[in-house]
């Protein structure tokens, strides 16, 4: 029976994980993701998790642990932030050619530099062209549950990929919550063991990660892709089954008060709470505007997005990283990129906002709001803005 | 809803008081969230940290700019931060110090209900240190009546383990000895 707890969110991440019974962990700690290692290293040395936990010296050689172990036929788990994931980077691509169903929490946090620990998506987002599925959580339950769900997915016979988990550093991670934490048995009657389809051992010699001449690199390109796109069926199955077994629904896009909706904000991870509160007022004044909270990241969920936003006239993508000297923020340009070749399509706007740890408050949404409900009227003429610089 | 905000010293356990009261009010099947001014945190530096109660699911994220109720464990802190900023003027001020409530509330200029406790004292006494973050457990609860004092025995049990009668006394005795009045 699940029971209800409170717990810091980033315990709890911890706690959910070991209920998934990983058998290696190599983690590095970097704020503000610390807690989870910490605490799954406390849970293996209490016993109570029978793991391997590797200290590494760097998070490149936790994913490259990782990588080893899970080639190994092993149920493998790390957690990182920023830095910490930009250093991974080099393994990061590898992780998913190989197939290797890694799962990874990324306390979101803003990349350096300047020197930043406080949150914003943009060290996720420096990793979304590396073929892994990438799912965001908005509160402290759903970190829960998708850290469950992703061991699933990802070691699912059709998928076979890397799964990175999204919460918000700090504005998450940091937060005492109250939430449902699933007993051991009902995790185990959901989630089954890690059956590999190859492993690496010495008695019957397999070779992983081996080169790709010209002459197989495209294939390989569009195969990773097909698997990734493919992974869809899958999550969908995957987040079916949990609806009937744990009752709580999750969707590629959960959508908020968008019935008759002219206005529509896009969120990802945990300001997506704070807009709907936002939105919640704002309906109450009668202001036709609804919300979309973007869950799933890759596979990106074109067929979902291109439904939600019918009878949409103005939407507003909420970023929260940066793609400098490009089109806006990496979510608006995925969006926008999205409808373009729809017949009727939203006015597709973006606001950048809550970087580096900069608060997000329900009336900046309310501003946020007032904005698109000037461009019914008047397009403005940026297609984005960095909101609330000071001076501009 | 109701949006606390603690005010200590880093090392005086403001992080603690807000998992504490977080955990008291959930222990009870109320809705809280429990969060410390993000952030590094240096002892003996000026530091903040923050509660929601509430009745149903709370959803706000942003941080607490107009709270109904400020927390001051450290007294020495009102010469140097503005405690009051924000307090909404029918709010609760609760501060561990040796003066009246009348005093404080000449000295922060704030005209709601002003509670005061001797804090420090009680934790020299019952804890045998001068960290007053589960002292001031038990004044926040007197105050606002959010919580009863018997729900934050199973957390405080958790996290101290055989010092938790310790601090549940500490707390009890500042619950007790809360002097509240209107100020002027």
């Amino acid at each position: 029976m699940s029971k209800r707890i409170g717990m810091e969110i980033a315990l709890a991440a911890a706690e959910a994980v070991a209920l998934c019974r990983p058998e290696v962990i190599a983690a590095y700690p970097i704020t503000p993701n610390t807690h989870i290692p910490e605490h799954l290293s406390d849970i293996v040395a209490d016993g109570r998790l029978d793991a391997e936990f590797i200290c590494v010296e760097s998070e490149h050689t936790a994913l490259s642990a990782c990588c080893g172990a899970s080639g190994t036929g092993a149920r493998a788990f790390t957690a990182t932030s920023s830095q910490g994931l930009a250093y991974m980077t080099e393994i990061i691509p590898i992780a998913s050619a190989m197939r290797l169903p890694i799962v990874m929490i990324i306390g979101n946090r803003a990349l350096s530099g300047p020197i930043n620990i406080w949150n914003d998506q943009s060290d996720v987002m420096y990793q979304r062209d590396a073929g892994w599925i990438s799912m965001f959580a908005n509160n402290g339950q759903e970190v829960i549950d998708m850290s469950i769900q992703s061991f699933k997915i990802a070691e699912h016979r059709d998928v076979m990929l890397p799964v990175n988990l999204n919460l918000d550093g700090f504005q998450l991670t940091h937060v005492v919550e109250p939430m449902e934490m699933p007993d051991q048995a009902e995790v185990d009657a959901f989630l089954p063991s890690f059956k590999p389809l190859a492993t690496l051992h010495p008695d019957k010699v397999v070779s992983m990660g081996t080169l790709g001449l010209p002459d197989i690199f495209n294939e390989a390109m569009e195969a990773k892709d097909e698997v990734l796109k493919n992974s869809r069926k899958v999550i969908l199955d995957v987040w079916k089954e949990w609806k009937q077994k744990f009752g709580r629904t999750y969707e590629p896009i959960e959508s908020c008060k968008m019935k008759g909706a002219e206005i529509a904000l896009v969120s990802m991870g945990s300001m997506g709470e704070t807009a709907e509160v936002a939105v919640d007022e704002l309906r109450k004044q009668g202001v036709p505007v609804g919300l979309l909270k973007l869950r799933l990241w890759r596979p990106f969920p074109f067929k979902d997005l291109k439904k939600a936003v019918k009878g949409v006239k103005v939407l507003v993508v909420l970023d929260r990283a940066v793609s400098f000297g490009g089109p806006g923020g990496p979510a608006f340009s995925e969006v926008r990129s999205a409808l373009y070749n729809e017949p009727d399509k939203p006015f597709v706007m973006n606001e950048i906002i809550g970087l580096g740890g900069r608060d997000v408050r329900v009336e900046d949404f309310v501003k946020i709001v007032e904005k698109a409900q000037k461009a019914l009227k008047t397009k403005p003429k940026d297609d984005y803005e960095i909101y609330g610089v000071r001076g501009s | 809803m109701v949006e606390i905000r603690w005010h200590g010293r880093g090392g005086q356990g403001a992080v603690t008081s807000v998992e504490m009261f977080a955990l008291t009010a959930i222990e009870e099947g109320k809705f809280a969230q429990g969060f410390p001014s993000f952030g590094p945190e240096r002892r003996g530096a000026p530091v903040a940290a923050f509660n929601r109660v509430d009745n149903k699911r709370i959803k706000v994220r942003s941080g607490i700019y107009k709270p109904d109720v400020v927390v001051v464990l450290d007294p020495s802190l009102m010469s140097t931060v503005n405690v009051v900023e924000g307090l909404k003027p029918d709010g609760i001020l609760i501060v561990n110090t040796v003066e009246s409530p009348a005093e404080i509330g000449k000295k922060t200029g704030f005209k709601g209900t002003i509670a005061t406790v001797d804090a420090a004292h009680i934790a020299r006494e019952e804890l045998g240190v001068p960290i007053t973050n589960t002292t001031m457990l038990g004044a926040l609860m007197r105050a606002t009546k959010l919580v009863k004092i018997e729900s934050a025995e199973v957390p405080l049990k958790n996290r101290f383990g055989r010092l938790a009668p310790r601090n549940v006394k500490a707390m009890t005795r500042a619950y007790k000895e809360l002097k509240i009045s209107k100020a002027a």
